[in-house]
């Protein structure tokens, strides 16, 4: 395959903030400095993904690549408080509230960067982790040798950051869900590689809320890598809230391990960002797990958000929900592309797919792959897709009982929005976000409902 | 026998059309060069505008290099090492049926194709191909009468140069694949018809392929076109002896309805597909494409595909006309290490413009059996609607079924569905008949068939039931 200029510029700038920082790095443990060495090799040998690869036919990625954003290889001392000018938490919901700032973990002063419970729960910045447990991080720092990894989790593994860690051991229990902001506040344009951990053993559930916001309109790329071990009997509930402006390349790559029994549920919604491509792999390592992803992107302007799932059944008895939509208005993109394999021995799996999108405007565009690839015979595999505009019956339906027909389309898109958004079990939180999509819908919503920062 | 065993005879049928014919054949040495194409292009005595096009064709394809996307395995093919023609040396103009070469005709006896102007009963009008050479087209008076042309290909261009010139190509360009390339440049016969304005053509259209000489690839090239308010209903059957090695079969078939024309295209594909060890069989690489050209006109592609080593094809529709319909049927069997890719695509232009797809694939042995489909709904398309089923049956536990849809579409007002399952055979489905007295075996088939039925019923009806049949025979105890 020949290389484009776009390619080897995004290979080359790469390349050069590798090299860069790799000697900065002599404080690093020698095995993660081998594992970055090891991880950026395998990206030299893959080459940077184009629309020629099969998994990003609809998406190119490579111009964002090629040079026009800095790598921040420390955190940056920010003066303001952020958390009294950031107040997108949920309210009435009580979490333990962990920031990130531009991928680093922000602490203030008389914060500690990684906190212990008398059970032996670890939750906080990776890069203390790393010093401080390094044997649990080293454990699970190994995505970039899955089978289904991508370059752009080997230059993750490259020239990551910092980000976030949270270990659960057997029969602990945290008391309260954890939730990340993941702030972008750069002046200046900027790269960030964020690298998060969750290992859960533990059969109580783990909740975990992820939002991506940001606080000025410098555009960023951010290219984060995300592992989820569930050892057997785990439960993680997993919710993320993308609401980053829409300058913004954001671009998640997030990897699943499930153990026999566990259980694990997911909802994404996509509410704003300029490009945003959420590559999700499961693999379902242990019988009788069980699977459930949801996501819903709302997209308008130029948006373009590609959602990718990869789910690899490998073992017998275990099962797997996907159910995605997407509502696209003005020049907006939506991509749904999702594969599930069942390997030879992986008899009496059950994996269902489906992806549903709405159109309301002339100049948006819909593309959607729900791929199947089976092995084994006696499975119970489906998968389903639907596009369309809103349903000419209900429409009039509700016209005829004197609603407005802007108000019926909205209530329509809310309508359609609440499948995925009725699955998030906690209750303010879903309170919160069907309040959100609510508002986007209606277009009054360009940042998070309280957040005191005005920036368009 | 227990269930295991019935289905391992039923998947291990011999396959019946695999004799040879001892004819005498005139062959090209093996490999590619435009040495060849210019010699094909005398034979067939073909105007000069048409080498030029093939040679054009040949120095396009030279530059590519063969697609691997696909979900097969197909081992490297040399094409230097293929006879590009060969062709029955006693074929010269048939005027009568006495002039056939007596084992020629004893062939397609054995295929029971009704080559006999007798068997007027049965109603279809046969084009014959055997290896590279249309050898007789039958009911061709009848046909005239009513304006309609059907006869082969070199035929066609001799005779209806402006006809060829116009369309040849127009739907499939050599540009379009590597396939398509190579077939432009040396495709050696095939079947063309033209209906005229307004003529329902009264009878089935039919063309036979038969691959028999040793070490060549068969080039069909085929081109129908329905004039403004007519209709046609066409045909196509193969088969091939059974070989060690691996043959190529890479046609193009291009369709092209004007407005208000309706053309029905079936296939019975029975290539030789192979023994149970994967050894030998055809590579089936075909392009097949049909453009609904003006407002209201209809094409339907209906295939039943069991055999070839590999399958490699998606009969699709560009959906241009206003109010334009496509459809696509089809029934996919592997079985054995036989492998499929196959599919449509459907890709809306014209407004209000409808498409549905049904596919039903079954997977046996140690096949792999893939649906690939594209439903493509361009922004002007104004209410385009499409259907999507693609249903996959597994029969044995080491092979596979896959399916690779995608769905492109760039208007609000567009509706497009798609809908797959994979499953088997229930016990309690087989445990239901074994209830009522049906054997097993029986059982399979029958299942099957209803299975298959949605497709199986677009067939002619002559032919729907030898898929029927085939498709059991196919299958004879395949069921996990």
């Amino acid at each position: 395959m020949t290389t484009t200029v776009f390619q080897q510029l995004a290979i080359d700038n790469i390349k050069s903030v590798f090299e860069q920082q790799f000697d900065d790095l002599i404080n690093e443990p020698e095995w993660l400095r081998q594992q970055r060495k090891q991880a950026f090799q395998l990206f030299l040998e893959a080459g940077f993904p184009t629309r020629k690869n099969e998994a990003y036919k609809y998406t190119s990625l490579e111009q964002h690549f090629s040079g026009k954003f800095t790598y921040l290889s420390h955190a940056l001392c920010e003066k303001i408080n952020i958390e009294e000018v950031f107040n997108c938490d949920v309210p009435s919901l009580d979490t333990h509230l962990i920031i990130l700032v531009n991928g680093w973990y922000y602490a203030s002063p008389n914060q500690e960067l990684l906190k212990q419970t008398p059970e032996g729960i670890i939750f906080g910045s990776l890069r203390e982790a790393i010093k401080q447990h390094p044997a649990i991080v080293q454990q699970h720092l190994k995505t970039y040798f899955s089978s289904l990894a991508s370059s752009l989790d080997y230059i993750n593994m490259a020239l990551m950051q910092d980000g976030l860690l949270v270990y659960i051991p057997q029969h602990a229990k945290l008391d309260k869900p954890i939730q990340v902001i993941n702030l972008v506040v750069a002046e200046e344009a900027v790269q960030i590689y964020p690298r998060h951990l969750i290992v859960s053993e533990s059969s109580n559930v783990v909740q975990i809320l992820f939002c991506d916001h940001s606080l000025n309109a410098s555009p960023f790329l951010m290219n984060g890598t995300m592992d989820i071990y569930l050892k057997d009997f785990a439960k993680v509930d997993f919710y993320r809230i993308q609401n980053a402006h829409n300058h913004s390349i954001q671009i998640t790559n997030n990897h699943i391990y499930q153990s026999a029994h566990s259980v694990f549920k997911s909802v994404y919604v996509t509410l704003h960002g300029g490009t945003v491509r959420n590559n999700i792999y499961v693999h379902m390592n242990g019988e009788y797990s069980k699977n459930s992803m949801y996501g819903l992107w709302l997209a308008d302007k130029n948006q373009h958000v590609d959602y990718f799932t990869h789910v690899n059944h490998n073992v017998p008895n275990a099962e797997s929900n996907q159910f995605f939509k997407g509502i696209l208005d003005d020049e907006a993109t939506g991509i749904f592309s999702g594969n599930i394999y069942v390997d030879k021995n992986a008899q009496k799996t059950n994996a269902y797919q489906s992806n549903k999108n709405l159109i309301i405007s002339q100049n948006a565009r819909v593309r959607s792959k729900p791929q199947l690839e089976i092995y084994a015979d006696d499975v119970k595999c489906s998968h389903g897709s639907a596009t369309g505009k809103l349903n000419d019956d209900a429409m009039f339906y509700l016209r005829s009982r004197g609603i407005s027909h802007k108000e019926s389309c909205q209530l329509l898109m809310f309508a359609f929005a609440s499948d995925i958004t009725k699955e998030i079990e906690i209750e303010p939180l879903k309170a919160e976000i069907e309040g959100l999509v609510d508002k986007r819908l209606r277009g009054e919503l360009s940042r998070c409902n309280r957040c005191s920062i005005s920036c368009s | 026998m227990n269930n295991d065993e019935i289905i391992q005879n039923l998947t291990q049928s011999d396959y019946k059309y695999g004799f040879t014919t001892n004819v005498d054949t005139e062959t090209f040495p093996k490999g590619l060069n435009e040495d060849i194409i210019r010699r094909l292009s005398a034979i067939k005595q073909e105007p000069e505008f048409m080498l030029e096009w093939r040679l054009k064709a040949y120095n396009y394809w030279k530059q590519m290099e063969m697609p691997l996307w696909a979900h097969l395995k197909i081992p490297p093919i040399d094409y230097q090492d293929i006879i590009y023609y060969a062709a029955p040396k006693t074929v010269v103009a048939h005027n009568s049926l006495d002039e056939i070469d007596p084992e020629l005709k004893k062939t397609f006896d054995k295929l029971g194709i009704p080559l006999e102007e007798q068997k007027q009963l049965s109603g279809v009008a046969v084009d014959a191909v055997m290896d590279s050479v249309s050898i007789k087209t039958t009911f061709k008076e009848t046909l005239a009468n009513l304006g309609i042309i059907f006869c082969s290909m070199s035929e066609a261009i001799r005779e209806h140069p402006d006809l060829i010139k116009k369309y040849l190509g127009s739907v499939v360009p050599y540009t379009d694949n590597f396939f398509a390339a190579l077939n432009s440049a040396v495709f050696s016969d095939g079947s063309f018809v033209y209906i005229p304005k307004g003529v329902r053509c009264p009878m089935e259209l039919s063309t036979y392929f038969r691959i028999n000489a040793r070490n060549t690839g068969q080039f069909e090239r085929t081109l129908i076109i329905a004039d403004e308010d007519s209709y046609v209903s066409y045909l196509e059957g193969c088969t091939a002896p059974i070989r060690d090695e691996n043959q190529l079969h890479a046609a193009v078939v291009e369709l092209i309805a004007l407005r208000n024309a309706e053309i029905k295209y079936s296939t019975v594909q029975n290539w030789y597909p192979g023994d149970k060890n994967g050894k030998g069989g055809i590579y089936n690489f075909v392009t097949k494409r049909g453009i609904c050209k003006e407002e209201n006109s209809k094409i339907s592609w209906t295939q039943v595909e069991t055999g070839s080593a590999i399958t490699w094809k998606y009969p699709s529709c560009i959906l241009k006309g206003d109010h334009s319909v496509g459809e696509f049927y089809s029934v996919a069997v592997t079985n054995n290490y036989q492998q499929a890719d196959t599919g449509t695509k459907m890709i809306h232009i014209g407004k209000n413009t409808r498409s549905r797809i049904v596919s039903k694939g079954i997977s046996a042995g140690n096949s792999q059996n893939s649906y690939r489909g594209l439903v493509k709904i361009m922004k002007n398309a104004e209410n385009a609607r499409n259907f999507t089923q693609c249903d996959s049956m597994l029969l044995s536990d080491r092979c596979g079924a896959h399916t690779f849809p995608y769905i492109e579409i760039d208007n609000p007002t567009a509706i497009a569905e798609h809908e797959a399952t994979t499953s088997r055979i229930g016990e309690d489905q087989i445990f239901y008949c074994n209830q009522r007295g049906i054997s097993t075996e029986d059982a399979v088939g029958l299942i099957v068939n209803g299975y298959a039925r949605e497709v199986l019923n677009q067939l002619p009806m002559e032919f729907a039931v030898e898929a029927q049949k085939l498709l059991q025979i196919t299958l004879e105890k395949s069921v996990g």
